[in-house]
C-alpha cells in the first residue's frame, strides 16, 4: 500500500511549499501589474497596428535563470534539480498570476520532452538547459493539430548528418528560445532533434497574435543541418506521448493562475465600486457569478495537484488526469475570462484596464494543446471506449 | 503522537476496515432499501438499517474519532476513513445520520458532561434515532425567522409551533429543536434543546408528501409539549450559536457514508453503464458524441470534487482555509442532480417510465433520482444561501441582505 501521507498531501512537502512561497514573494516584487502593463501595453498601436513585438524584462529573466527555475524539471543525472512537478505547478501557478512574459513555461514543457526522449543524446541538451539556456517545442503543423502525429517537417540523412527542411507553425516564444526541440518526419518515423535557434537556415517569423505576455512564432527550416548527437529521439511520437501529461499540466497550472488573478481582481473591484449606493459585490447577480468562478478554479486547481502528483509517483494512467486537469482550467479559464470583463463594466472593456492583459494570456492558453472539449473527447475514447462505426 | 505514528495507524485501520466490509457486509434486505437515508418508510428496513448500524458500532466503524468515556473509539482521523471505505464499499448507508452527523458533534461542543453520557452511546449504537427541528413554514433560508415557542414555567419549558421537513422524524425518539424563547431579540432569542419526540405528549408527527409521491418528510406539530430544562442545550439565548455548530457539521458533511451526497466516483460508471445499453436513432448512446462530452464533464466534476477534498487537507495548497469546506454542498449536490438530469437525457424515451413500469430503465432510478435530488439542493440551506455565504465569508463582497 502506498503510504497515506504521500496520498493525502500531493506530495506537496517543505521544499515544494518554500519553492512556491519564494517564487510568490520574488513575483510580486519584481513584477507588479503595474510594470507588467508598462512592458507589454504601453501603446495599443504598436503591437496591434504596428505589429511590433511586446518587450520583456531580459533582466528579470536572468535572475529567474540565476534563481534556478529554468533547471527545475532538467533530471538529477543531468545536472538539474529533478523537482517535482507538484511542486513546479505551485511555481507556475505563481507564473500565471503573474502573466510572467518569458520563455520560462516553453522551457519547461521542452524540457519534459527531452526527459522523455529515449537517446542518450538528451543529456547534454538537458545540462544546457540546466545552465540556463531556454528552450521550445516545435512540433505542430500548419493545421495546428496538437496530436504529435503529423508535422511539416522533414529530415533527410546526408551522410552522418540529418537535413532538416519545412516549417513548424504556433511555436511558442519562439523569439526567446535557445534551443529548438524539432519533429520532424524521416521515411516513416517522426524523429526529434535539437536545434539551435540561430542556425543557419532556421528563420523565425513572427505571428502576430492577441496574447501580449508571450511571442508566438512560424520556423522555417531551410536544410538545417544537424548532427547526430542532435537526434535525440528516432520514436518521436512515443516521446512525446510520454511528456506529453507534463506539458498539459503546465499550462493548466499556468491558467490556474491567470484565473486566481482575475477572480481576486475582480472581487476586489465589486467590494470598491459602488452603483444604488450599494457595493456591486452586494447583489447576486454578480456575486454568484464569482462563487461559480471561484467553484471552477478549485476543481482546476485540485485536478491539476493530483495529475502533477500522478506523474510524479509514476501512474500507469497519468495521461487521464492531466486531460482533466487541462479541460477543468480551460473552462474554468473561459468563464473567468468572461467574467472579468463583464463585472468589471465599462471600464472592463477599455485598454486602460489590466483585465484584458489577463483575458488574452487566458484566452491562449485555453486552447494551446487542446480546449476543454477537445480534451473531453481524448478522455471519452478511454473511458467510454472509441465510438463504434 | 507524532505525525508518522498517527499516519501509520490510520493505514492500518484502513485495512482493517476494508477487510472487515469484506467480511461482514450484509445480505441484501428483503425489499429494496430507498436511494438515500431520508427515504426510508418502513419498519422492516429500519429494523434491518439498525441492525447493520449496531453491527458497524462494535466493529469500531462509527463514532470512530468520539472519545472513549462516550461510547467512542477515541481515535483521531478514524471516521473520514471509514466513510469512505463503507461507501467504496457500497454497503448500506447508516441509519441514525441526524444523530451521528449533527446530535453528536454539536452535544460534544454545548453538551454538559450528564448530557455527553445521556445522548451519545445511543446515537452511535443506532438505537435512539435523531431529527432534525430547524425548517418551519415561515423559516427556510431565513433561519433566525424561527416562530416555534417555549416559554419558561418553573424547571420546564412549554412549546408550541410547526416544524417542517423533518426527516426521520417518524421513527426519532429524539430532536435537535431551535426553538424561540424571546420575541425581543431575533438571533439572541434563540435556545436549542434536545427534545423527546416519539410518544411524548402534545407531539404529533405526520407524513409530508414529496413531488415523487413518496413520503419521507414529515411535519412535527408542538401542542404544549412540556420538556424539562435539563434538556436545554448550551444557555438560554444561545441557539443560533448552538445551531452554527450543528450546520457547520452538516454543511461540511458532504465527504463519504451516510451524507446524502456518497462518493462522486461511482455514479460516472453508472452513467457509462447506461449510455451503453441505451439506444439513441438506432447506435448506443455511449457512441453519442454530445452525451460523451457531457458524461466527461461530469466525469472531470467527480473528480474534481473529489481531489477538493484532498486538497482541503493540505494547508500549503489552500489559501483560505474555509474555501474549500464550504463549497462541498454546492458542489455534491449539484453534482449529484446533474448527474441524474444527464441520465435522464441518456435514458431517452424510456426515460418516461415510472418506476412501476417493467420497461424503466434501471428500475426508474434516473427521473426519480433527479426529482428527489431537489431535496439536496434545497435542504441544509438553499445552494443560492450557500453561494452567498461562500462570497460573503470566503471573497469578503458585502452581504445581501
Amino acid at each position: 500500500m502506498a503510504s497515506v501521507e504521500s496520498a493525502n498531501d500531493f506530495g506537496f512537502g517543505e521544499d515544494e511549499q518554500m519553492l512556491r512561497d519564494l517564487a510568490r514573494k520574488f513575483l510580486a516584487e519584481h513584477l507588479p501589474v503595474q510594470k507588467l502593463r508598462t512592458l507589454v501595453a504601453g501603446d495599443s498601436d504598436a503591437v496591434y497596428e504596428r505589429g511590433e513585438p511586446t518587450s520583456w524584462d531580459r533582466e528579470l529573466w536572468k535572475q529567474i535563470v540565476e534563481l534556478g527555475w529554468t533547471g527545475l524539471a532538467v533530471p538529477e543525472q543531468a545536472g538539474g534539480v529533478g523537482f517535482k512537478l507538484v511542486g513546479i505547478a505551485a511555481l507556475v501557478e505563481e507564473v500565471g498570476r503573474h502573466a510572467l512574459p518569458s520563455p520560462l513555461i516553453a522551457t519547461l514543457n521542452a524540457t519534459y520532452v527531452l526527459g522523455a526522449a529515449e537517446r542518450d543524446t538528451a543529456a547534454a541538451w538537458l545540462s544546457e538547459i540546466a545552465d540556463g539556456a531556454s528552450a521550445t517545442l516545435a512540433i505542430t503543423d500548419a493545421n495546428g493539430s496538437w496530436e504529435p502525429s503529423s508535422c511539416d517537417v522533414s529530415a533527410r540523412d546526408q551522410g552522418d548528418e540529418t537535413l532538416l527542411s519545412g516549417s513548424a507553425y504556433f511555436v511558442q516564444d519562439a523569439s526567446k528560445a535557445d534551443l529548438l526541440v524539432v519533429l520532424a518526419r524521416r521515411e516513416d518515423a517522426l524523429v526529434l532533434c535539437v536545434v539551435r535557434s540561430d542556425a543557419e537556415g532556421v528563420e523565425i517569423s513572427r505571428d502576430h497574435i492577441h496574447d501580449l505576455t508571450r511571442d508566438q512564432a512560424t520556423v522555417h527550416f531551410a536544410d538545417v543541418r544537424v548532427a547526430g548527437d542532435a537526434v535525440v529521439s528516432v520514436s518521436g511520437v512515443e516521446t512525446l506521448e510520454r511528456a506529453w501529461p507534463a506539458v498539459l499540466v503546465t499550462v493548466a497550472a499556468d491558467l490556474c493562475g491567470c484565473s486566481e488573478w482575475q477572480l481576486q481582481t475582480t472581487v476586489s473591484y465589486a467590494k470598491d465600486r459602488k452603483q444604488f449606493d450599494r457595493p456591486l459585490g452586494f447583489f447576486q447577480a454578480v456575486k454568484h457569478p464569482l462563487v461559480n468562478a471561484m467553484l471552477a478554479i478549485d476543481r482546476a486547481k485540485s485536478l491539476v495537484y493530483y495529475a502533477a502528483c500522478c506523474i510524479d509517483e509514476g501512474a500507469d494512467d497519468a495521461l487521464g488526469p492531466a486531460r482533466m486537469a487541462k479541460s477543468a482550467a480551460s473552462d474554468a479559464g473561459v468563464f473567468m475570462s468572461d467574467r472579468s470583463v463583464q463585472l468589471h463594466g465599462g471600464i472592463g472593456f477599455t485598454w486602460e484596464s489590466d483585465v484584458h492583459i489577463f483575458f488574452k494570456r487566458s484566452m491562449h492558453n485555453q486552447v494551446l494543446y487542446g480546449d476543454g472539449g477537445y480534451q473531453r473527447r481524448k478522455l471519452a475514447d478511454s473511458l467510454i471506449g472509441p465510438i463504434e462505426s | 503522537m507524532s505525525k508518522q505514528e498517527l499516519n501509520r495507524q490510520q493505514a492500518e485501520f484502513q485495512e482493517y476496515t476494508r477487510n472487515w466490509l469484506a467480511e461482514n457486509a450484509p445480505a441484501p434486505s428483503e425489499t429494496r432499501l430507498p436511494l438515500s437515508v431520508i427515504e426510508v418508510m418502513q419498519e422492516a428496513h429500519r429494523d434491518y438499517l439498525q441492525a447493520w448500524q449496531l453491527a458497524c458500532y462494535e466493529a469500531g466503524l462509527v463514532g470512530c474519532d468520539v472519545p472513549s468515556e462516550y461510547g467512542g473509539g477515541g481515535h483521531e482521523g478514524f471516521q473520514r476513513i471509514a466513510n469512505r471505505e463503507m461507501s467504496k464499499a457500497g454497503t448500506p448507508y447508516l441509519l441514525n445520520v441526524v444523530g451521528l452527523s449533527m446530535a453528536v458533534p454539536t452535544i460534544l461542543v454545548h453538551g454538559t458532561e450528564e448530557q455527553k453520557r445521556r445522548f451519545i452511546p445511543g446515537a452511535l449504537r443506532g438505537e435512539e434515532i435523531w431529527c432534525q427541528g430547524f425548517s418551519e413554514p415561515g423559516a427556510g433560508s431565513d433561519m433566525a425567522n424561527q416562530q416555534t415557542f417555549a416559554q419558561k414555567r418553573g424547571d420546564e419549558w412549554v412549546v408550541n409551533g410547526h416544524k417542517v421537513w423533518t426527516s426521520l422524524g417518524h421513527f426519532a425518539k429524539w430532536m435537535i429543536l431551535l426553538a424561540r424563547t424571546s420575541r425581543d431579540h431575533k438571533y439572541d432569542g434563540l435556545t436549542y434543546f434536545l427534545c423527546p419526540i416519539a410518544g411524548h405528549p402534545g407531539v404529533t408527527v405526520q407524513p409530508l408528501v414529496k413531488m415523487t409521491g413518496e413520503t419521507g418528510f414529515n411535519e412535527v406539530l408542538f401542542e404544549d409539549a412540556v420538556i424539562a430544562d435539563d434538556l436545554r442545550l448550551d444557555a438560554v439565548g444561545k441557539g443560533w450559536t448552538v445551531a452554527m455548530t450543528t450546520l457547520t457539521h452538516e454543511r461540511g458533511a458532504a465527504e463519504g457514508a451516510g451524507s446524502g451526497g456518497g462518493d462522486a466516483i461511482q455514479p460516472i460508471d453508472r452513467l457509462i453503464n447506461l449510455a451503453r445499453k441505451s439506444r439513441r436513432d438506432g447506435v448506443r448512446a455511449s457512441d453519442d458524441p454530445a452525451l460523451r462530452d457531457q458524461i466527461m464533464q461530469q466525469a472531470i466534476i467527480a473528480e474534481g470534487i473529489h481531489q477538493n477534498q484532498r486538497r482541503a487537507r493540505v494547508p500549503a495548497l489552500t489559501d483560505h482555509p474555509m474555501r474549500l469546506p464550504l463549497q462541498s454542498k454546492v458542489s455534491m449536490t449539484e453534482f449529484v442532480q446533474n448527474n441524474a438530469r444527464l441520465g435522464v437525457e441518456i435514458a431517452g424515451a424510456a426515460s418516461t417510465l415510472y418506476k412501476l413500469d417493467p420497461a424503466a430503465p434501471d428500475a426508474g432510478y434516473w427521473p426519480h433520482a433527479y426529482m428527489n435530488s431537489y431535496g439536496h439542493t434545497i435542504a441544509a440551506g438553499t445552494n443560492e444561501i450557500q453561494r452567498n455565504i461562500l462570497g460573503e465569508r470566503v471573497l469578503g463582497l458585502a452581504k445581501s441582505k
